[in-house]
């Protein structure tokens, strides 16, 4: 592992841009990062650009809650989540940058009978895929996170819990950071500040894109927008099955260590780890309407706090600091869109709703593949647009114990 | 966020549930339609930045539905 870099004055170069390249990707943050370095490191594909409305990782990049793990019930999902999670096993290495990736276990806690048979069956069904899971009693959950209540009078007792031991937490600002660097070193331009605003299109074919920095050509184009997917699809006239949600998280003031893993709860719904830095970080279920507006209700904060403090008594009189939302683009299985469209050359990774960071590599690593090639790769395939006409759906609404 | 029901007047979103876009058209001849009209009904919903046309029900309270206009990145409503 390398030292920490000591403050340089810039981490990529800031250019203008050029009128070609062979590959555009649409959405500066994490996924579209990735996607811009494994084009260049696997693919050898580095005339890319990178258009970014705001500036890099500024979106679901920096809001979501880091947390990382593959334990999904499906094989389709299964694999495509632990490949990411086999990825960010040695990312730090592989970056050259520290991006505190830290695998201090992923807590599930159960607490009714419908629950508990949900997550043996996912425990077994992860076992099989060659994926670590186990199931513990009450005592081994308290002997595993010693700060949770299992006593059996409250609201919701815990019954068990299911922990995945690989699964841990990264610093997120860090990660974008790195690949974008290391982007960048090979010759990737980032340009920031670059809203698109229409696609050239001619006979079913994408060209380019129209920018308030001028038309860019290009021979393909990559969208990677998240909740903001649909605005660009809409562009182009391609139908998308996403509906874009805000998804609350918020931060306590800065505490001593005092939560040694990521603890997660669909019963009562938050999730919970601490940040290297010491702040509590919260998240929970998603607001249920529709909205670009980057906040969400109070209510859905109160319940959160509420379940949080019933699991936590020691968090009663921590403070919250901050509190937002990220739009994120949910699909109807819960499961992301990542593929080709019925437009020539232009392609779609979407629909990672609540759960994109953790896919951050993975993603990346296999949309690189599908844009270099002009088809899936092996990972990514069942996850094509087409499932929604031909019925194969990979259903991880509820199959995936908690909220991503 | 206060959403004004028609019959209850403005309460809090907490007492509403969520109908999603309104003006989704069941297929008027469901036995002749292809899978793809049916992905269609199904799965793809208008998700509009901007105002949208929207279904809610008021289900802590006249337990009705109705639809209203809300702009998706204001949260202003408006009747429809």
């Amino acid at each position: 592992m390398a030292e920490p870099h000591p403050h340089p004055d810039r981490l990529w170069r800031n250019p203008e841009p050029k009128r070609v390249y062979d590959v555009v990707i649409v959405g500066g943050g994490g996924h579209g990062l990735a996607t811009a370095y494994y084009l260049a490191r696997n693919h050898g594909i580095t005339n890319v650009a990178v258009l970014e409305r705001g500036w890099l990782a500024g979106g679901n990049m920096a809001r979501n809650t880091t947390v990382i793990r593959s334990n999904y019930l499906w094989d389709e999902s299964a694999a495509i989540y632990e490949h990411s999670l086999k990825l960010w096993e040695t990312l730090s290495q592989e970056l050259d940058y520290d991006i505190l990736f830290s695998q201090r276990g992923v807590l599930s806690l159960v607490h009714s009978l419908g629950d508990r048979r949900e997550s043996l069956r996912r425990v077994n069904a992860n076992r099989l895929n060659g994926i670590d899971a186990e199931w513990l009693t009450p005592a081994e959950v308290k002997a595993f996170c010693p700060i949770v209540n299992i006593a059996p009078d409250v609201r919701y007792p815990i019954i068990g819990g299911t922990l995945q031991r690989r699964g841990g937490i990264a610093k997120h600002d860090y990660v974008a950071w790195a690949f974008a660097r290391k982007a960048d070193e090979m010759g990737v331009d980032l340009i920031q500040n670059c809203e698109v605003t229409g696609f050239d299109l001619e006979a079913g074919r994408v060209r380019g894109v129209h920018t308030n920095r001028g038309l860019i050509a290009a021979n393909k184009v990559a969208l990677c927008a998240a909740g903001h997917s649909t605005v660009l699809a809409d562009m182009i006239g391609l139908d998308l099955p996403i509906q874009s949600y805000p998804l609350q998280a918020l931060v306590s003031e800065l505490l001593e260590p005092v939560l040694n893993c990521v603890v997660m709860s669909n019963a009562v719904h938050v999730y919970v780890s601490q940040a290297h830095k010491g702040e509590l970080v919260m998240g929970a279920g998603m607001d249920p309407y529709n909205s670009y507006a980057q906040r969400g209700s109070p209510h859905l904060i109160e319940f959160q706090l509420a379940a949080a403090c019933e699991l936590f008594p020691i968090f009663n009189r921590a403070h919250v600091l901050r509190t937002w939302a990220g739009i994120v683009d949910v699909s109807p299985d819960a499961s992301p869109i990542l593929g080709l469209t019925p437009i020539e050359n232009l392609y779609i990774n979407c629909g990672w709703g609540t759960g994109g960071f953790k896919a951050t590599p993975g993603a990346g690593w296999v949309y690189a593949h599908t844009i270099a090639h002009g088809e899936p790769h092996p990972l990514n395939a069942p996850f094509a647009l087409e499932r929604f006409t031909t019925g194969a759906l990979i259903d991880e609404h509820g199959a995936a114990a908690v909220a991503h | 966020m206060l959403i004004p029901c028609p019959w209850c007047g403005d309460r809090e979103d907490v007492e509403f549930k969520y109908g999603g876009s309104a003006q989704v058209a069941y297929p008027s001849d469901p036995a002749s339609v292809d899978d793809a009209t049916w992905a269609r009904f199904v799965f793809f919903r208008p998700n509009p930045k901007g105002k949208m046309a929207e279904r809610w029900v008021h289900t802590a309270g006249c337990r009705r539905w109705f639809n209203l206009v809300r702009d998706t990145v204001t949260h202003e409503i408006t009747p429809p």
